[in-house]
């Protein structure tokens, strides 16, 4: 197996987030995006972790786990939000929510 | 090697064919449905990598938790069950050449630095990730930022139940 497949299979994924990130008007969308762009890098840690062998194997596994309970932590905080902006406003549309706009 | 290549063109045709319906999908559920095979491929991806403990934390968190977390979500936020419109913001061709930059900067980086680099060399054994070998690093070396990721998942799930409880 080349590295490089798993790197381009990562870069693929990353700019698919990207596109959904920046295209989506829907916030859970959004933040669904955004796990895509996680997910890649995880792919191009291990990808590098197994490549580099030994004790970095397991180094690129924790913090490939790192990465996880971050998202984990993002999530939660980010449908808590979307949540209230649902409740204040009555729509998820992120277009919509610009009262910092001077 | 050959089984092995061929099992990753399968996973990661339909990884990015998968990433692709959850960005252009109409359907809010199909897209976190379709989110649960890209989380499955990679996990897969990571079992291709030798790291089984990584593949198995992914179902579990990943498919496990993140993805009902995403549909208690759609369905607290009530979006309509079906087809809807209004999804995306009218810049999408700008979405899509700043992607398409960034898809065609990144494989120019990538193919020009690891060209032929193997993720295995021929005749050199795998290193398959044990759990106890990620333990050993996680309680050793990396003890205090496991810590501090505890501390900050309990401070994210406090800081969702207040931003999001009705008072």
């Amino acid at each position: 197996m080349l590295l490089n497949q798993f790197l381009l299979l990562g870069a693929v994924l990353f700019a698919v987030g990207v596109y959904g990130v920046l295209a989506r008007r829907n916030a859970v969308l959004v933040l669904m995006s955004v796990e895509l762009v996680l997910n890649a890098v995880n792919i191009n840690l291990v990808a590098f972790g197994t490549q580099a062998g030994g004790e970095s194997a397991a180094l690129a596994s924790v913090f490939a786990l790192f990465v996880i309970a971050i998202a984990a932590a993002e999530v939660g905080v980010g449908l808590a939000i979307v949540l209230l902006i649902y409740r204040n406003r009555t729509s998820i549309d992120l277009d919509g929510v610009d009262l910092m706009k001077g | 090697m050959v089984a092995q290549n061929i099992f990753f063109g399968v996973i990661a045709a339909a990884m990015v064919v998968a990433a692709i319906r959850v960005v252009t999908t109409k359907n809010v559920i199909h897209a976190a449905l379709y989110l649960i095979v890209v989380l499955a491929g990679v996990g897969a991806q990571f079992i291709l990598l030798a790291a089984e403990f990584l593949a198995i934390v992914q179902v579990i968190v990943y498919i496990g938790a993140i993805v009902v977390l995403f549909l208690f979500g759609i369905m607290l936020t009530r979006a309509p069950i079906g087809q809807e419109h209004g999804l995306d913001n009218p810049w999408r061709g700008v979405a899509v050449l700043t992607s398409l930059g960034l898809l065609g900067a990144l494989t120019w980086v990538l193919v020009d630095s690891f060209s032929d680099e193997k993720v295995v060399e021929e005749g050199v054994d795998t290193t398959i990730v044990r759990a106890s070998d990620i333990a050993d690093s996680l309680f050793a070396g990396y003890l205090i930022p496991f810590q501090a990721v505890g501390a900050l998942l309990l401070a994210a799930l406090v800081g969702a139940i207040v931003i999001a409880r009705r008072d």
